[in-house]
């Protein structure tokens, strides 16, 4: 079986500007923050990022990275707005293609089903077709002659057509992977990571700890928390604490105060500057030992 | 008839937990610390069959109190993000999602205040507001009733009103059902011939011309509003006692 041990820098060096870019995780949760800071440091410009959106989305516009997102939402859980999300949109710096939550799943899993979308209620009535003027309806082919049409009510109707959200390159958080690039996770929530991967071109894990193969379904864990396996990965990095500060039980919680200082940090161009130098700018071995130093 | 000992934030309580009456069992997904009181409420009374979950990926047994440990939680079934949209699109639950901005026919904004393109005021998003709306029963908490808040247009339609679901057609109607609105000041609900916002009732201490006053569109108000009902004794002990001996409800509603 191939070693799919890989490192982020070189996960990174197959990214080019202008790529779209899907993150796992949801909200300030799982988030893979070794590679954001990656990206941050790195000279990538103008990429669309597609995410169920945290401090990823945030840290990304920061850097002046990104040029469009697309999200139902960005939070940082328990503070409820992204304060540098915020200030990106507010000076029209960074453009949004906002859909429902559930319509984003449906763009994902289309793009992973090799289909061009999905038909769905959700978007209907609301200003999500308004925003995003390319978006269609589709009709259903199935009218009251149909002897294939469940509920009368449903005859001709007319949904909303998500397209496939397809990725460039894409890149989840675990707690365990093994070197064959199957994914365990012992978070309670496995999100949309495996869509992620499945609509990706090119499919990134960091992990907290790599293992021999097999050795994930030692019996300690239903084998069920094995949710990404490796036909959907290409690459896997072992990151320990690679998730920091958003939450990634049960390895660690989220840093709350931490995630404070980020916030703040948006206040204004000098606390961004001096923030970034310390913490997004930097290597991961510089990252843990402010970490370290922070915490003294 | 007022008790002059239920506070403003009680009375919101047990409006929230009405609206999950003879709700049955669906999951209720309460926005907000009084919502939540509400759901609790309404599950530890008249209505045993809700399903609440962990907040974060689980179902959970019973309403424990608001604010419990994560640790003191007994779970009875995952219940991760994907397969909430199972239970959405299955119309199985009613939630109560709040506002920052909401209109006369029931449209919500939670987006952009302003222009889409670059807002004023950047929100959190639409999150899951489009299609719970069109998908099962969608009631809303407002703790602020202000005219910035219940104003004549919503900025970005999120969660979707009465008339722009009947101008989207059979595929938004078919379970489009927004029940009601509960602010600071009054309950609301949409029970006129044409949809639009009505004052249910207003909760004891606020006067009918304060509610229209902080409403920014015309707002029907029936002859004989009634005001918002006073909570049982057994409610008011189960409040104060179980779910919510630390009056967090107090942070979200004064008196």
């Amino acid at each position: 079986m191939s070693d799919k041990r890989t490192t982020v820098d070189e996960m990174i060096g197959e990214l080019r500007s202008g790529m779209t870019i899907g993150i796992g995780g949801w909200g300030s949760r799982r988030k893979p923050m070794a590679v954001v800071r990656a990206i941050c440091r790195s000279d990538l410009t103008d990429l669309t990022v597609v995410a169920y959106g945290g401090p990823d989305v945030g840290l990304l516009c920061a850097a002046g990275k990104v040029r469009k997102v697309v999200c139902g939402f960005v939070t940082l859980d328990s503070i409820a707005l992204d304060p540098h999300w915020r200030a990106a949109r507010q000076a029209g710096r960074v453009e949004a293609m906002e859909v429902d939550e559930g319509m984003f799943f449906l763009g994902l899993q289309a793009a992973a089903w090799r289909v061009p979308f999905l038909p769905t209620r959700a978007g209907l009535g609301s200003d999500v077709l308004r925003v995003n003027a390319n978006l269609r309806l589709v009709r259903s082919p199935y009218g009251a002659d149909s002897p294939h049409l469940a509920d009368p009510e449903d005859a001709d109707v007319e949904l909303v057509a998500m397209p496939a959200l397809r990725l460039d390159a894409a890149f989840v958080h675990t707690n365990r992977a093994d070197t064959a690039g199957n994914g365990q996770v012992l978070s309670p929530d496995p999100f949309f990571d495996t869509l992620f991967l499945g609509a990706a071109t090119r499919r990134f894990v960091t992990t907290e700890r790599i293992v021999g193969e097999g050795e994930l379904a030692d019996g300690t864990h239903p084998l069920a928390t094995v949710a990404v396996h490796r036909m959907l990965t290409d690459g896997v990095a072992e990151v320990p604490g690679g998730a920091h500060f958003t939450a990634n039980p049960p390895d660690y919680g989220r840093d709350e105060a931490f995630q404070k200082e980020y916030a703040a940090a948006a206040g204004d161009p000098d606390s961004w500057q001096a923030f970034a130098q310390r913490y997004v700018v930097v290597t991961d071995d510089e990252y843990r030992a402010h970490l370290e130093e922070r915490a003294q | 008839m007022t008790d002059p000992d239920v506070t403003r934030a009680e009375f919101c309580v047990v409006a929230c937990a009405d609206a999950w009456r003879g709700a049955g069992e669906i999951m209720a997904s309460p926005f907000g610390t009084i919502p939540s009181l509400g759901a609790r409420l309404a599950k530890r009374t008249f209505a045993p069959d809700l399903v609440l979950t962990d907040g974060e990926a689980a179902l959970m047994v019973g309403a424990p109190p608001i604010g419990a440990k994560a640790s003191e939680l007994v779970r009875e079934a995952p219940m991760p993000y994907r397969s909430v949209f199972d239970v959405v699109w299955s119309g199985r639950r009613h939630i109560m999602m709040m506002a920052s901005q909401i209109d006369r026919e029931g449209n919500q904004n939670i987006s952009a205040v302003g222009p889409h393109a670059a807002p004023k005021v950047q929100l959190v998003g639409v999150r899951g507001a489009p299609g719970n709306s069109v998908n099962h029963p969608t009631s809303y908490w407002v703790p602020d009733h202000s005219v910035r808040t219940f104003v004549e247009h919503v900025d970005v339609v999120c969660g979707v009103g009465y008339a722009r679901a009947e101008d989207a057609g059979a595929g938004a109607t078919r379970y489009h059902d927004v029940r009601r609105v509960v602010s600071n000041l009054g309950v609301f609900d949409f029970d006129t011939p044409d949809r639009t916002m009505r004052l249910a009732s207003f909760h004891p201490g606020v006067r009918v011309d304060e509610i229209v006053a902080a409403t920014g569109f015309s707002l029907t108000v029936p002859d004989d509003v009634a005001e918002t009902r006073l909570p049982t004794p057994e409610e008011l002990d189960l409040l104060r006692q179980v779910l919510d001996p630390g009056s967090l409800r107090d942070r979200e509603v004064r008196s």
